[in-house]
């Protein structure tokens, strides 16, 4: 008893202290300023390393591409892979998406989805080239090559005329054929519900 | 509890002659013989046929003694540090035969599994352009857009954050794919394996937004991975705010670099490719992005044509696991009948296990708590009496969601071929046991 009581007054002063000390943290962490001040800071330059083009176009770089030198360039870094005549390549090692044709088709027992007849924003396709394509060495090309590239895509596919150059106040305004055909989630499904 | 007999040892023919640092195989008709135990231990499944070559890499072969009661065993520290599985086991994912392997998916063993968690190196697989190695000393997380003070976070930063630690599922929304016209992969881990449960560590989305301060107008966050293929996906800025976690622990210990290493994103019951692994950059925007992903990809094309889109909850789902496809029971008896069952919507809150292809049900023993979106295992002990069955499971959760069946799906979602609606399939799987003992693959 006597060892108990001698030890009880020191830890109740630390106790004390203690809560003396989460009193003050409480006071600059209040409901005001609740931030723990983790993470730095980053710069506009900073960001510009990054991109993603929603559909207003917003972000797209300066530079401009037509479908006649987008042609050379899908010969030389994506017929390999998508097909001389964009057709796509489900060879093993490969697998590539069809990139043309299938309009009209997603309605019918055999939807064909291809850029042309299911991708609803031109947008789309610049975001996703620049950032991930070609396969074998993803974000090689310069804006000019992409856009050139998304303007061949595009004409091959109908989509613009063959003499049309794509640049940052073009692009957003390519009405994809498909523009209108997404719904959101209808779900939940209330039928399966008890 | 049921008792678990022993598994029988080999007899002399059917052990292999070993080769150095290999694995013995199994004789081709142990291949698809069952042991009468219920937790899907051992030599069930037709995954048999995949686990020929022996254990998973990184297990490594020992002389199994005559009694090891009588010798000394292996010196502490022969595993150099890092433990592996028992040379005997032969669970492994296996690659779906896609054509390119870097665009890729593999699947978890669920038959194998024991328990309701899955090993972080059996962890279901989807990748879009590669498991890319990245230094954690050179990778940050930085938030911006739609925020008052745009950051970056490095992996110590992340570490200093108020943490949590939850257990989740992870579903890929093309789980079962191959399933909706008729059936067509052998076993569980076909049919169900891109489904995987964690505990996951790592800090509130909802924290990261206070040290960045959101701005007025901030509806949707684009979330992008550092992989070759800067996977991106659009997230609804309020589910990040309710249970997003920027995870960089799983199972107490760093994410697996195919999981995402060194932080990916945490989205409880959202479809697996929204949970953007290698995650580099979150975007705060008052629009969705738009990217490819959730446009041209993973949409659900109905029968009119229009497709829906930001489909993101898993609806509620079960599997029987033990007996699954291409095993074989080895005669009547008691049999331990096992599985998952799991929701994206909130806690499972019953399972049923039916006999008769749905005619009746009987509610199945859960075997620990449900937690949100995470999968609970059921049990149901069942008597063979050696006359054909089809054994189905059904999940009901804490919505009042009723699992359908797959006929249900297709009146809602149109039944147009091979590129329609493939995503989001979770209807009732159906095991048929012949007389044979032989258990199959069927729709009923």
């Amino acid at each position: 008893m006597s060892m108990r009581k001698r030890a009880r007054c020191p830890a109740r002063a630390a106790a004390l202290s203690v809560l003396a000390l989460f009193a003050t943290e409480a006071a600059s962490q209040t409901a005001a300023d609740t931030r723990l001040d983790v993470g730095k800071p980053v710069t506009e330059a900073d960001l510009g390393a990054y991109f993603s083009i929603p559909p207003s176009g917003t972000g797209l770089p300066p530079g401009h591409g037509s479908a006649q030198v987008g042609a050379a360039i899908f010969q030389e870094r994506c017929a390999a892979c998508h097909g001389e005549k964009l057709q796509g390549n489900m060879a093993p090692g490969i697998g590539a998406d069809r990139l043309i044709g299938g309009r009209g088709s997603l309605a019918s027992d055999n939807p064909i989805k291809t850029t042309e007849s299911y991708w609803p924003y031109a947008t789309t396709l610049f975001d996703y080239v620049k950032r991930a394509m070609p396969f074998d060495a993803p974000g090689s090309l310069t804006d000019d090559q992409v856009y050139a590239v998304v303007a061949y895509i595009l004409s091959e596919g109908h989509v613009i005329k063959p003499d049309e150059t794509l640049d940052a106040a073009s692009l957003p305004k390519v009405q994809m054929p498909n523009r209108d055909g997404f719904i959101p989630d209808p779900r939940p499904e209330l039928s399966l519900y008890r | 509890m049921p008792i678990q007999p022993a598994p029988p040892r080999p007899t002399e023919d059917e052990t292999c002659p070993c080769r150095d640092g290999m694995f013995a195989t199994r004789g081709a008709d142990r291949r698809r013989f069952l042991f009468a135990a219920g937790s899907g231990v051992a030599a069930l499944s037709a995954g048999r046929a995949l686990a020929e070559d022996g254990a998973p890499a990184g297990a490594r072969h020992f002389d199994v003694p005559e009694d090891p009661t009588k010798e000394q065993g292996r010196a502490v520290g022969a595993d150099g540090g890092y433990g592996s599985c028992s040379q005997f086991e032969t669970t492994k994912r296996v690659r779906y035969p896609t054509p390119n392997e870097n665009t890729s998916w593999s699947l978890t063993p669920l038959a194998g599994l024991v328990g309701n968690l899955t090993p972080s190196g059996l962890h279901f697989e989807r990748h879009h352009g590669g498991i890319p190695t990245i230094d954690p000393g050179r990778h940050s997380l930085v938030v911006h857009g739609l925020v008052g003070t745009p950051k970056r976070f490095g992996m110590d930063d992340l570490r200093r954050l108020p943490s949590v630690t939850r257990k989740h599922f992870i579903e890929c929304s093309g789980n079962g794919l191959t399933e909706w016209k008729k059936p067509t992969l052998k076993t569980v881990q076909g049919t169900h394996g891109l489904l995987s449960t964690s505990e996951w560590t790592g800090v509130l989305f909802s924290t990261l937004a206070r040290e960045v301060g959101l701005r007025e107008g901030g509806t949707w966050v684009l979330a992008e991975g550092a992989d070759a293929a800067m996977m991106t996906r659009s997230i609804p800025l309020e589910k990040l705010l309710r249970d997003g976690i920027i995870a960089y622990g799983q199972n107490g210990e760093a994410i697996r670099p195919e999981q995402g290493y060194p932080v990916r994103l945490l989205l409880p019951g959202y479809e697996g490719n929204t949970h953007i692994k290698w995650l580099r950059r979150l975007e705060v925007s008052d629009k969705p992005f738009m990217t490819r992903e959730e446009t041209s990809k993973y949409t659900d094309l109905m029968a009119d044509g229009r497709a829906r889109q930001f489909t993101l909850d898993m609806d509620a789902k079960s599997v029987i696991t033990f007996p699954s496809g291409d095993m074989r029971l080895p005669g009547p008896g008691i049999y331990n009948i096992t599985g998952f069952a799991w929701s994206g919507r909130g806690r499972v809150q019953s399972v049923d296990v039916s006999l008769d292809a749905g005619k009746t049900w009987y509610p199945a023993h859960l075997g620990s708590t449900p937690e949100p979106m995470c999968t609970v295992r059921f049990a149901f002990p069942w008597t063979w009496d050696g006359t054909p069955a089809v054994l189905q499971s059904r999940c009901v959760d804490e919505t009042g969601y009723v699992q359908p069946t797959r006929q249900q799906l297709l009146a809602i979602r149109g039944d147009h071929g091979a590129s329609a609606s493939i995503y989001h399939l979770n209807a009732i799987q159906s095991w048929a046991v012949a007389n044979t003992g032989e258990v199959s693959n069927v729709h009923a």
